[in-house]
């Protein structure tokens, strides 16, 4: 028998009901079920086999389409602390990348031990299985904060989003609003002088074991939205859009490469898992949107740099597709994915006070899907009533 | 010239071990059961007491709500046990065949469906909605006949009709005479005992599984509305008609296809209906670890060698139980022997050809409802799929109703909970919200 199956044999009589460490019977399920694929079978009345797909492999793919973006993220961590330092010239590869590394860990670190931590006590106190969810919201969140976000306060955005975004409702498959958007909200709006993106706070200026550089006092690096929300703007150098492309810009850490994202979302989009309705209506309707307001003369930023710039490509293929938030309906999906296009847009055009739009155009699609759906759902209700002859 | 309906979704399921086609006898002396609890929605009032002796035709028990339904022995004998369970449910009603087979005569030239209620025909007519046998008092608007089966490892009614046109023909004429019958043709299927069936509007479905279910066909056909009753029958029991009609005499003998990776030698094989699973299984499988089905792998019950022939059974599925895989890290592992519709295996790189062994785990826990529009792309029908599941769940009967609750069986959701990722049970969720909303509204 295998070693690993005797062991977990050994530890069960410990944890099932009335054993001494019962209070651990969720977490020693949940690695047991990540080592062996459950041997339960199909119970009477209901279909005897089964697809070999199932929630925690959905989930580790959608890990797995992040990764080249929060690699990039890292890169870039490096990269940007050596370029505001002045010492892009005598920096490695290998350098800026552990740099970035070291800076980016604790965050995944501290976001997995918070966030599965809740769910590990809520799985066992409703005796349920631990939900794969956050497994993606884990690895998202501190890819959508700036480098420079304390970990305090990481670990706080953390706890009131499982808590009050996920668990209230249910969990995974129950929740509105996109856990990770929310933590993202939370610090925003609590902690606005770390997150709104004009000020010093994009780029590492610290030394981490003796990687990386210090930077000279008040040194100040706006993204590059940022900067377009500032006075006298007048469009974007060729360079800046290429950078953008690449990924060589301050942002949060993992948003910045739209090659890493194209990667992701195209194993998304291969597997089935992100649906290419909502991804493609999200572009199309942000395109749109830029154009019109680009012909209103309302902005200087041309139509595909709102693509390319600041979280919408993230957003587009990591947040709005994800499923539980999003429409239901198929119809719906492109109704949703077209309305937060067009949001994010005009939020980022329209509000002079903060130059990014992606977040609060998802938060509150998100709210919206539900009445999308509903429209949907109700026309084949209705076509259903107009046939039934008797009422 | 037959209409043609193409359907795009659903799910064909390529299994390992389908039935050649060649037929087997086998001896058939020893016990026989009818189990009430195939014939849904019954409550059984048994009419014969241990000791009796019972000819075929005989009635065993009957509907206590209308008890002109009865339920008819296939052997004849002596009646050798009444099996009672908790609370004094009766599980079946065992005959002990004498082998001589004396069958009841029937007069056929009276009324269609008394004759139909006399010899226990008519409890082989299903009702929607809410799937169960078919009340006597209604008038449906139509009868639906599919001619196929979709699902894998499943009969090929074309084969068992070879011989058995007339029969055929005669009950589905027999059928037109209670109330308009619809017949619906697999696009493969040439016979023209179907293609050209008479008494009837044929219609032809050209698509994958779940195509030959009666549900899908019906809501293409002619969707079910609230208040209008519809009745379904197989299409081997049509045949059961068409002899009863030519002989006078019951004789439920299926041509059943036995089926499935554990099968030694996968063929068809005589039995009646209730007949023990020994006589077919003794010696043909692999009998470590083996899940033995009564009926087909997607829709039947698990049950034992020891265990009868169930009444609507049109095969025996043989599959791995697997529950000593012991698979480590399967959620990032490749494994390329497994199914899987998901791209985030390798299945799609081996083509529709390949046959695959599927054991009977589910593969992963329980979840909320996660993903959207896995079962819409395996449900041919205009009904939002999971909003139904999730009204059923929440009992909310008015919208039951209006997601369309009348059209659905449990069957018609059998591919999408297999396809289904949080692995809800569809079939026994659908069952429940039926018996409920059948009680609300009785």
């Amino acid at each position: 028998m295998n070693p690993i199956k005797k062991l977990f044999d050994n530890i069960h009589p410990y944890v099932e009901e009335g054993g001494k460490f019962h209070a651990f019977r969720s977490l020693v399920d949940g690695f047991e079920t990540f080592a062996f694929v459950p041997n339960t079978t199909s119970r009477v009345g209901s279909v005897n086999i089964h697809d070999a797909i199932d929630s925690k492999r959905i989930m580790s793919f959608v890990v797995i389409a992040l990764l080249p973006a929060l690699l990039f993220g890292m890169f870039n961590v490096g990269y940007q602390n050596a370029l505001a330092t002045g010492h892009l010239a005598d920096a490695t590869f290998w350098g800026m990348f552990w740099y970035g590394f070291l800076a980016v860990l604790p965050k995944i670190i501290v976001s997995y031990v918070v966030g599965l931590g809740i769910e590990f006590v809520v799985a066992q106190w409703k005796n349920e299985e631990i939900q794969e969810g956050f497994l993606v919201s884990g690895i998202l969140i501190p890819m959508i904060v700036p480098v420079t976000c304390p970990l305090w306060m990481l670990a706080v955005a953390v706890a009131f989003s499982v808590i009050l975004a996920k668990e209230i409702f249910g969990g995974t498959g129950m929740n509105i609003f996109n856990p990770a958007l929310i933590t993202r909200a939370f610090l925003f709006f609590s902690y606005p002088s770390f997150m709104t993106g004009d000020a010093t706070v994009w780029v590492a200026q610290d030394t981490i074991f003796g990687l990386g550089y210090k930077a000279a006092d008040a040194y100040t690096a706006a993204t590059p939205l940022g900067e377009a929300a500032q006075a006298g703007f007048a469009g974007f150098t060729p360079e800046t859009i290429q950078n953008a492309i690449t990924g060589l810009i301050p942002g949060c850490i993992g948003e910045t490469s739209v090659i890493a994202i194209a990667l992701g979302g195209l194993l998304l989009l291969w597997t089935g898992i992100a649906s290419w309705k909502t991804m493609l209506s999200v572009f199309v309707g942000g395109a749109a949107t830029g154009y019109l307001m680009q012909v209103c003369g309302l902005t200087q930023i041309q139509w595909y740099e709102q693509l390319v710039l600041g979280g919408f490509a993230f957003g587009a293929v990591f947040m709005a597709t994800d499923p539980v938030t999003s429409c239901r309906t198929e119809g719906g999906k492109y109704v949703y994915g077209l309305l937060i296009g067009f949001i994010a847009v005009m939020v980022r055009v329209l509000n002079p006070g903060y130059p990014e739009g992606m977040m609060l155009a998802i938060l509150l699609m998100n709210l919206f899907a539900s009445l999308i759906d509903y429209c949907f759902v109700q026309s084949n209700i209705n076509m259903r009533a107009k046939r039934a002859t008797i009422k | 010239m037959a209409k043609v309906i193409k359907l795009r979704k659903g799910l064909d399921i390529n299994l390992k071990g389908k039935a050649t086609k060649e037929t087997a006898s086998v001896s058939c002396p020893g016990e026989y059961a009818l189990v009430p609890d195939d014939f849904t929605g019954v409550k059984p009032k048994v009419v014969v007491k241990e000791g009796d002796i019972v000819q075929v035709g005989d009635a065993l028990f009957v509907d206590k709500l209308h008890p002109e339904v009865k339920f008819v022995s296939p052997v004849s004998g002596t009646v050798s046990m009444v099996e009672r369970g908790d609370r004094r449910k009766l599980l079946s009603i065992r005959v002990k065949a004498d082998g001589k087979q004396e069958a009841r005569q029937f007069d056929t030239k009276g009324d269609i469906k008394s004759l139909m209620l006399e010899s226990g025909m008519f409890a082989f007519l299903r009702q929607r909605p809410y799937d169960v046998v078919a009340n006597p008092e209604d008038k449906p608007k139509a009868i639906f006949v599919s001619a196929f089966n979709s699902m894998p490892l499943s009969q090929d009614f074309e084969y068992v009709l070879q011989g058995q046109e007339a029969e055929f023909q005669a009950g589905i004429s027999a059928l037109a005479k209670l109330a308009k019958v619809y017949l619906g043709v697999s696009a493969k299927q040439t016979s023209s005992a179907l293609t050209v069936a008479k008494d009837c509007e044929v219609t032809v479905f050209d698509g994958p599984a779940p195509a030959g279910n009666v549900g899908v066909q019906i809501n293409h056909v002619s969707p079910i509305n609230k208040g209008e009753v519809v009745w379904t029958m197989g299409a081997e029991e049509v045949i059961f008609l068409g002899r009863l009609l030519k002989t006078g005499k019951v004789d439920f003998t299926r041509t059943i296809a036995l089926a499935g990776s554990e099968v030694k030698e996968p063929k068809y094989y005589k039995m009646l209906v209730g007949q023990k699973l020994t006589t077919m299984l003794e010696g043909n499988i692999n009998a470590d670890g083996a899940r033995i089905i009564n009926g087909n792998v997607m829709t039947g019950l698990k049950t034992t060698a020891e265990g009868f022939l169930g009444a609507h059974a049109t095969e025996v599925n043989v599959i791995p139980e697997g529950d000593h895989a012991d698979e480590m890290l399967g959620w990032i592992m490749p494994r390329f022997n497994t199914f899987s519709t998901h791209h985030s295996y390798f299945s799609w790189l081996f083509g529709k050809k390949k046959e695959y062994v599927i054991d009977a785990r589910i593969k992963g826990g329980e979840r909320h409802m996660i993903m959207s529009g896995e079962y819409d792309k395996v449900f041919p029908m205009d009904i939002y799929a999971g909003y139904l599941v999730k009204a059923i769940i929440a009992g909310d009967i008015d919208r039951q109703e209006a997601l369309g609750i009348y059209e659905v069986a449990p069957e018609d959701f059998a591919i999408a909970e297999f396809v289904d990722s949080s692995k809800l049970e569809l079939q026994r969720i659908v069952r429940e919200g039926l018996d409920i909303l059948r009680k609300e509204n009785a």
